[in-house]
C-alpha cells in the first residue's frame, strides 16, 4: 500500500485530465453520430443545427437522432458505474454484472413482459426492473446462511444466469412469431428507434441513483480492501454491501430497459478507468465517463462499419469484449501468469 | 479389508443400477414424442421390425435420434469427468467454460466465411474452435482458482455468442438453421452426417480411457507423481486434447449443450469415491441417462412442439450447479 494522497479521494490532476478528454471524446462522438445516416450532415452543420442557427430539415433530422446518441451516452454511464460498483463489491475484475447473472435477470423480465403484456418501453423497463431484482433476491436468499460474501455471488450468479438464459429461450420458443422476433431482436442489445419516450424514463433513473451511488463512493472504496479494515473505519459492511448492491443492479435494470441487456460494457469501463487514471479503487467518475464513450462508439461503428447492414450495439459491444479479453491474455502473458 | 469389499460391491450396485437406468432412458426416448408409443410398440419395432406406422417411427425418427443422445452424452460426461479430473477444479466443464461455444462458434464462422458445409470438414473446426476456447480459457483463467476459471469461461462463452449473433446479422439468410442448432437440440440428426464424427468419439473416449490410471497418480499431487514414474505435464495436455476431441464432436452433431459434463461426475463421485477409472467409466455411462431424460422432458412438457435439450439442460444444469456450489469446500467461508 502507498500512502495516501491526494489520488486516493480520485480527484488528482490526472483523473481530472482523463474525465476531461473522454468527456470530449464523446462529444465529438455524438456530433459524428448525429450526423450519420441516410440523411448525411457535416459535423459543423450539426453544431450550427445544435446551436438553433439551421435549417429546418436539419433541425429535424438532429432532433430525430439526438434521443438515440443521449440514450446510448446513458446507457454506457448506467452500465460502467453498476460494473464498478459490481467489480468492487466481488473483489474481482470479472465480476461484472453481464457476467455474473443480474443482466440476464433483467432480460428476463424485460422479454416477458414484450411476450405478455407488450412492447411499450414503460412496461419492458417494469419487467426489467422487475427481473433485476428478483434475480437479486433470489441470489442473495441462496447465499444466505453465509452473507453476502464475494465468492458465493459469483458462482451462484452464474448458476442463476444458466437457468435465466434456458428460461429465455424457452419463452422465446413458446412465443408468436413476431414477438419471438422483437424480442430476439431487443435480446442482443440495440438502439434502433429510441426516441424521448425511452430517453426521458431513464433520464430521470440516472439523476437519481447515480447521486446515490457516488455519495457512497468512501465506503465502497474501503469495502474494496476487506470487510475487516472497512469495518474498523466505521463503514456499516452489511448495510452498505446490500444498498450498492441494489443500486447497481436498478442501474442495469434501467440501462436494460432502454437498450435491451448490452453485453461486455460493465466488465470493460472499470477496467479501462483504472489503467487510464492508475489509480486503484472504484474510480467511479472516470468510469462513468469511460462506458458512455464506449457505448457511443460502438453505437456508431455499428451504424458505419458495414455498408449492407446496421449492426445491434450489442454485437459490437461483444466484439468489443473480445479485443479486451485478448488484451488481458496479453497482460496475463507478459506477468508470466 | 471389510472396507474395501464394500466399496467394491458398492460400485458394483452403482454400475448395475446406471446400466438400468440407461436401458430406461433408452426406452423412454424411443416410447415419448408427440405421438405416444406403448413400451410393446417401442419394442416391436426394435426387435421384429415389420414395417407398420409406429416401426417406421421407431426405426427412422427416433431410434437415430437416441442414439446420437447416448453417444453426445457419453462424449460430454467424459469430458466433464476428465476436465476436473485434469484441472483438479471441481467446477470445470467444457459447457461452462465456453469451449462448446468455441466449437459452435468455428463451424458458424466456417460456413460464413469460408463457405465449407461438409460436415467431415465442419468437425475439424470444431475441434480447432474448442482447442482455442480451453487454451483461451485456460489462460485468462489459470488454473488454481475454481471462481477465476468459471468467470473467464463465462466471459469467453460471451464472446463466441456475441461474434455468433454477428454472422446471423450479417448473413441472415446463411445462418436461419444456424439458430436452431446454437440453441443444442437432438432434433433432425442424420445418421450419415453422424458417421463422419465417430472418429473424434472414439479416439477422444480412447485417450480418455488410457488416462485413467495416470489422473489417479496425478491426484497424489505433482512432486508425488513424478517420483512413482508419472508425467504430469504429458497427462494433462493429453487429457485436454481429449475434451477437445470429445466437446468439438458432441457439438458438431447437436450444437452446444451445457452442464451434462459438470453434474454426472459429481454424482458418480459421490457413489464411487475418487478412483478416477471408474468415475470415468461411470460418468460415460450415466450422462447419457441425464441427457436423454431431459430431453424426453423437452418433448413432454413442450407438446405438441418441444423444448431443445440445450435449453432443459441450462434450466436443470443451472439449479445443480447451485447445489454443486452450495457445497464446495473452497467457496464456503
Amino acid at each position: 500500500m502507498t500512502t495516501p494522497t491526494p489520488r486516493e479521494v480520485g480527484l488528482d490532476r490526472r483523473t481530472i485530465v482523463t474525465v476531461a478528454i473522454l468527456a470530449a471524446v464523446t462529444v465529438v462522438l455524438i456530433v459524428l453520430s448525429v450526423g450519420t445516416g441516410d440523411y448525411p450532415m457535416t459535423p459543423a452543420d450539426v453544431v450550427r443545427t445544435l446551436a438553433g442557427n439551421g435549417t429546418k430539415a436539419q433541425y429535424l433530422v438532429v432532433t430525430g437522432r439526438l434521443p438515440r446518441v443521449l440514450v446510448a451516452v446513458l446507457v454506457g454511464a448506467a452500465l460502467a458505474l453498476a460494473g464498478a460498483v459490481f467489480q468492487t463489491l466481488t473483489r474481482n475484475p470479472l465480476g461484472s454484472p453481464d457476467i455474473i447473472g443480474f443482466t440476464t435477470g433483467s432480460a428476463t423480465g424485460g422479454i416477458a413482459m414484450i411476450l405478455l403484456v407488450g412492447s411499450t418501453p414503460s412496461v419492458v423497463a417494469l419487467g426489467a426492473l422487475g427481473g433485476g431484482l428478483l434475480t437479486t433476491v433470489v441470489i442473495m436468499a441462496l447465499c444466505a446462511p453465509h452473507g453476502l460474501s464475494s465468492s458465493r455471488v459469483v458462482l451462484l450468479g452464474v448458476a442463476v444466469s444458466a437457468v435465466l438464459a434456458g428460461v429465455n429461450s424457452y419463452l422465446l420458443v413458446k412465443a408468436s412469431k413476431e414477438n419471438a422476433a422483437r424480442a430476439t431482436v431487443w435480446l442482443v442489445g440495440d438502439l434502433a428507434g429510441r426516441d424521448w419516450h425511452y430517453l426521458v424514463p431513464l433520464a430521470v433513473a440516472l439523476a437519481i441513483l447515480v447521486p446515490a451511488v457516488l455519495v457512497n463512493g468512501r465506503a465502497l472504496r474501503m469495502l474494496e480492501m476487506g470487510d475487516e479494515i472497512a469495518t474498523g473505519v466505521g463503514v456499516a459492511v452489511g448495510r452498505v454491501r446490500v444498498l450498492l448492491l441494489v443500486l447497481a443492479v436498478a442501474l442495469v435494470a434501467a440501462a436494460t430497459a432502454a437498450a435491451g441487456p448490452v453485453p461486455f460494457i460493465a466488465l470493460i469501463a472499470p477496467q479501462v478507468a483504472r489503467r487510464l487514471t492508475r489509480l486503484p479503487g472504484p474510480n467511479l467518475v472516470a468510469s462513468v465517463f469511460v462506458g458512455a464513450a464506449l457505448v457511443v462508439a460502438a453505437d456508431y461503428l455499428g451504424q458505419r462499419v458495414l455498408s449492407s447492414s446496421l449492426l445491434p450495439v450489442g454485437v459490437v459491444a461483444a466484439t468489443l469484449g473480445g479485443v479486451y479479453l485478448v488484451f488481458l491474455l496479453l497482460v496475463g502473458r507478459r506477468r508470466g501468469a | 479389508m471389510v472396507g474395501t469389499t464394500r466399496r467394491t460391491s458398492l460400485r458394483t450396485v452403482a454400475l448395475i443400477g446406471i446400466v438400468i437406468a440407461l436401458v430406461v432412458a433408452i426406452l423412454l426416448s424411443i416410447g415419448f414424442g408427440s405421438n405416444r408409443l406403448s413400451l410393446a410398440s417401442v419394442l416391436h419395432g426394435l426387435f421384429a421390425y415389420d414395417g407398420t406406422a409406429d416401426d417406421v417411427v421407431v426405426r427412422d425418427d427416433r431410434l437415430p435420434r437416441t442414439l446420437v443422445g447416448v453417444v453426445v452424452g457419453m462424449a460430454l460426461g467424459l469430458a466433464g469427468a476428465l476436465m476436473q479430473a485434469v484441472t483438479r477444479n471441481p467446477i470445470a466443464e467444457p459447457g461452462l467454460l465456453g469451449i462448446n461455444h468455441g466449437a459452435a462458434f468455428a463451424i458458424v464462422a466456417g460456413s460464413a466465411l469460408l463457405s465449407v458445409h461438409d460436415p467431415d470438414q465442419l468437425i475439424w473446426l470444431a475441434f480447432g474452435g474448442a482447442l482455442l476456447g480451453t487454451w483461451l480459457v485456460s489462460v485468462i483463467g489459470g488454473a488454481i482458482s475454481p471462481i477465476r476459471l468459471v468467470l473467464a469461461g463465462v466471459a469467453v462463452q460471451a464472446v463466441f455468442v456475441g461474434l455468433n449473433q454477428a454472422f446471423q446479422v450479417i448473413n441472415t439468410h446463411n445462418l436461419d438453421q444456424m439458430r436452431f442448432w446454437l440453441v443444442g437440440s437432438l432434433v433432425n440428426r442424420d445418421l450419415a452426417g453422424f458417421a463422419g464424427l465417430v472418429p473424434f468419439f472414439v479416439a477422444g473416449m480412447v485417450i480418455a480411457a488410457v488416462l485413467a490410471g495416470p489422473l489417479n497418480v496425478i491426484a497424489l499431487g505433482e512432486d508425488t507423481a513424478r517420483g512413482l514414474g508419472a508425467n504430469p505435464a504429458v497427462t494433462r495436455l493429453a487429457g485436454m486434447v481429449a475434451v477437445g476431441l470429445l466437446s468439438a464432436a458432441a457439438t458438431a452433431a447437436c450444437g452446444p449443450i451445457a452442464f451434462v459434463g459438470l453434474m454426472t461426475p459429481h454424482l458418480v463421485r459421490l457413489m464411487v469415491g475418487q478412483d478416477e477409472r471408474w468415475v470415468l467409466a461411470l460418468s460415460a455411462l450415466s450422462a447419457p441417462v441425464l441427457l436423454l431424460i431431459c430431453d424426453v422432458l423437452g418433448r413432454v412438457l413442450g407438446s405438441p412442439g418441444e423444448i431443445q435439450v440445450g435449453v432443459m439442460m441450462d434450466i436443470v444444469g443451472g439449479i445443480a450447479f447451485v447445489l454443486v456450489v452450495r457445497r464446495l469446500k473452497a467457496v464456503r467461508r
